[in-house]
């Protein structure tokens, strides 16, 4: 293979717990999201437009949706005769095998993969966030700092600092200190999981890691502090821009709404800095006389008669007549039918609605069964579940994936309640 | 299908597209917003399993090209096989310049000779239909014919656009009798859609036999010429059929669009119409954004009003904008409080504030691409 400068290695393998049934059956990289996208395509495109065209994607949970999607990389141009996408999985070795037990044991599983390009640097990057970056500026940054790690930081809000790593650095950049999820943190640089290092000396630290019985294998606890205690150049990389890491429901749902916006803070429509992903092949969506849509994202392949506010339809969305669809994401080839009525909810790809069904009007009580997961308000429709003719659903539901008529036990599912597929009802 | 290779002709000049033609083949004039007229030929060949596919160009091939490239969208950039595209060529003996389908056809004989599917489907560019190659195929086998041509009954055209179709009389064994091109008085509404089957070494043969002749048209010179010494038959085609040969066919061919059932024809069932893809953002709706019985490609940014229209991928319709009954190409902008109706804007087109275009439904008007208006 021919030599490149920098490879890109892209974690893909969490699951994404906390978005609940969205990622029942696939990795947090692989959730749909903005109309047409899923959420490791930005990564993705990030790289290819940051002039990196060697990605490693190290795939672990529920990984054949990923898999599926991103193929040998052609939407992204990384269909390559030297470099492009490989997707690198865990595998047996010859006296054993092992899954990837944390961030740094997922590369030090890999080494030989980094190796046949033998680059000067690589750069760790997770599908998991929402952002457009440069990586190409920030390779310039560590080059010119001569760093042998170079972490990129976003400024957060004070109070919020303690649900990331922080980073305390002098005035030119240079780490000093380094805390995962501290109580009472001293600075506000959060780390947006994003590195680059020198391979050489990554390397080193890689396998002296795998020796140490005690390390947990990950970038944050245990490979930074230890390059950070041997005084190694370690620099922050301030990033200012759109980021947001969708984890939650809450934020999931919140980051795709903030497309709809009149000016979205995270721009999609920029020719110079396009986001790209595997195409639908559907022809343009139609709006039919009755058909009302404003304030929203609309995918090709829709087909609206009834009415849409504030929301984001993926492609092959279809609205019959009479409904009205307020302030929520609705995933690819749903079909929502007539006289429904949907407020803040998420429904999964290939779902049926049943006509007069009302899905998230309620009483704002945290859900029963996972109440750390949907207490924003948000009901949640996993993928393919057919939701019964004059259903009524209250807040914060969960209803599993395939859930069908016989799931439901009555036509009203009360706030905080869950439907699960092959459920026993009381 | 595999036992069969498509040619498709991407079309003569066509004068009555006026601007639209001027710049682009025919066969490659925007469609269906976000198609161009050769997207419906191709995807019906690879749907019914054709893997390779020759496409014979002549006039302004540039956007063709530049469409089509290695065929990437149509799974058609094969290691063996896949899409060739023959513009003409100069050589010591030739002008280059095709004189005719059969010249055209003839002057890439080697495709045809190198190839070893024993069918060749012959098509042109322009037509925007969904059919099934393969159940033609079943037909052109079983009925024994050296060619099949496909025709349909065109109730739904006007004797004006009758008179620019290939009209024919079948006897009633379905063999053609009498074929006319582009007759002035059209004895009766069966029309060629200028679809062929035929054995590629006959195909050969004839097109060897017409050239040797002085000939160099394909229907004219071989097919009319040889009605008695040929078996020719009728393959009847019942679905929905446009050929875009002029501008207010292609403005009623667009809003065809707009009818459910059509959609559903051409988009929906048996398989899926494949085109060049762009990486557009879905379209986005503002607040003030009014959108009735339209067409709405990604990449649309709409504020404005839309109603009875097509709007192609990467459209702006701003605050106050009003655009009725009209066709707009990729990435035109509708400024504030400029209007248009009966209108087909080509891409790029910049209707500045408060600018006001109107046409007639038998009479749109059509500006060109790249202009400010």
């Amino acid at each position: 293979m021919v030599k490149k400068e920098i490879i890109a290695l892209l974690l893909a393998g969490g699951q994404g717990s906390r978005l609940g049934i969205l990622t029942k059956k696939a990795a947090k990289p692989a959730v749909l999201f903005g109309g047409k996208y899923r959420i490791i395509d930005f990564s993705l495109s990030n790289c290819i437009n940051s002039g990196i065209d060697t990605v490693g994607v190290l795939t672990q949970y529920q990984p054949l949706k990923l898999n599926n999607h991103i193929g040998i990389g052609k939407p992204w141009d990384m269909d390559r005769m030297n470099g492009g996408v490989t997707i690198l999985s865990p595998y047996m070795k010859e006296s054993s095998g092992e899954w990837y037990k944390g961030t740094a044991n997922a590369i030090s599983q890999n080494i030989d993969f980094v190796d046949k390009t033998a680059p000067k640097y690589v750069i760790i990057l997770s599908g998991d966030h929402i952002y457009k970056m440069d990586y190409s500026e920030m390779l310039k940054f560590h080059i010119k700092n001569n760093a042998e790690a170079t972490i990129s930081v976003i400024d957060v809000p004070y109070e919020e600092a303690s649900r990331y790593g922080i980073m305390s650095c002098d005035e030119k950049g240079r780490i000093y200190q380094f805390e995962e999820k501290p109580q009472h943190p001293k600075s506000t640089l959060a780390s947006m999981g994003v590195y680059i290092f020198t391979w050489e000396v990554l390397r080193e630290y890689l396998v002296r890691d795998e020796q140490r019985e005690d390390s947990d294998h990950d970038f944050g606890k245990d490979i930074i502090p230890a390059m950070l205690s041997e005084e190694r150049r370690l620099y922050a990389y301030k990033f200012s821009g759109y980021w947001k890491d969708v984890g939650t429901i809450q934020a999931f749902w919140e980051s795709n709404m903030d497309l709809v916006k009149r000016v979205p803070e995270f721009n999609l429509y920029d020719p110079e800095w396009k986001i790209y992903t595997l195409n639908p092949v559907k022809p343009p969506h139609y709006v039919a006389p009755s058909g009302s849509i404003k304030t929203s994202v609309i995918a090709e392949g829709c087909m609206v008669y009834g009415t849409v506010r504030n929301s984001v339809l993926f492609p092959g969305v279809i609205v019959e007549r009479d409904t009205l669809i307020e302030n929520s994401i609705v995933m690819s080839n749903t079909h929502i039918g007539e006289g429904c009525v949907l407020d803040h909810c998420i429904i999964g790809e290939s779902a049926t609605v049943g006509a007069r069904a009302s899905i998230g009007k309620g009483e704002e009580v945290p859900n029963a069964d996972r109440p750390s997961i949907y207490n924003s308000g948000i009901t949640v429709v996993g993928e393919r579940a057919e939701i019964p003719e004059g259903t009524v659903i209250g807040k914060n539901v969960m209803i599993d994936m395939y859930a069908q008529q016989e799931d439901f036990c009555c036509s009203t599912v009360a706030s905080g309640s869950s439907i699960y597929k092959g459920g026993v009802c009381e | 299908m595999t036992n069969t290779m498509g040619l498709i002709l991407s079309g003569w000049r066509k004068p009555e597209l006026k601007d639209l033609s001027y710049i682009r083949s025919v066969s490659a004039i925007p469609f269906g917003g976000k198609y161009r007229a050769i997207d419906f030929i191709l995807s019906n060949m690879v749907n019914s399993g054709i893997k390779n596919v020759g496409v014979l160009t002549q006039y302004s091939f540039r956007s063709l090209m530049d469409h089509l490239g290695a065929g990437k969208e149509w799974d058609l950039d094969r290691r063996y096989d896949g899409l060739f595209i023959f513009p003409p060529s100069l050589s010591d003996d030739e002008s280059g310049w095709y004189k005719g389908s059969a010249d055209a056809m003839y002057h890439n004989l080697s495709f045809l000779k190198r190839s070893n599917e024993d069918y060749v489907v012959i098509s042109q560019g322009n037509s925007i239909f969904k059919m099934q190659l393969d159940e033609m195929l079943e037909y052109h086998l079983e009925s024994n014919a050296d060619i099949t041509l496909a025709y349909r009954k065109m109730y739904d055209y006007s004797r004006e656009d009758l008179s620019r179709l290939g009209i024919i009389k079948l006897n009633e064994n379905n063999r053609v009798t009498d074929l006319q091109e582009k007759p002035l008085n059209p004895q009766s509404d069966l029309a060629s859609i200028g679809l062929y089957m035929i054995r590629r070494t006959l195909l050969i043969s004839l097109l060897e036999e017409c050239i040797a002749h002085g000939d160099y048209d394909f229907v004219k010179d071989i097919m009319i010429k040889k009605l008695d010494k040929l078996v020719i038959n009728g393959y009847e085609f019942k679905g929905y059929w446009r050929n875009i040969s002029s501008v207010r066919n292609y403005y009623r061919c667009s809003m065809d669009m707009l009818n459910p059932a059509v959609r559903e024809e051409l988009f929906i069932s048996n398989g899926k119409v494949y085109t060049k893809v762009k990486d557009e953002a879905p379209a986005k709706y503002n607040e003030e954004a009014e959108v009735r019985n339209s067409i709405v490609a990604d990449g649309c940014f709409i504020e404005g009003v839309v109603e009875d229209s097509v709007l192609f991928r990467g459209v702006t319709v701003a605050k106050g904008a009003v655009v009725r009954n009209s066709i707009v190409m990729q990435a035109a902008v509708i400024e504030e409080n400029a209007s248009i109706n009966y209108a087909i804007l080509d891409k790029n087109v910049v209707l500045t504030k408060g600018k006001y275009l109107k046409g007639e439904y038998d009479y749109p008007v059509v500006v060109s691409k790249n202009s400010v208006v």
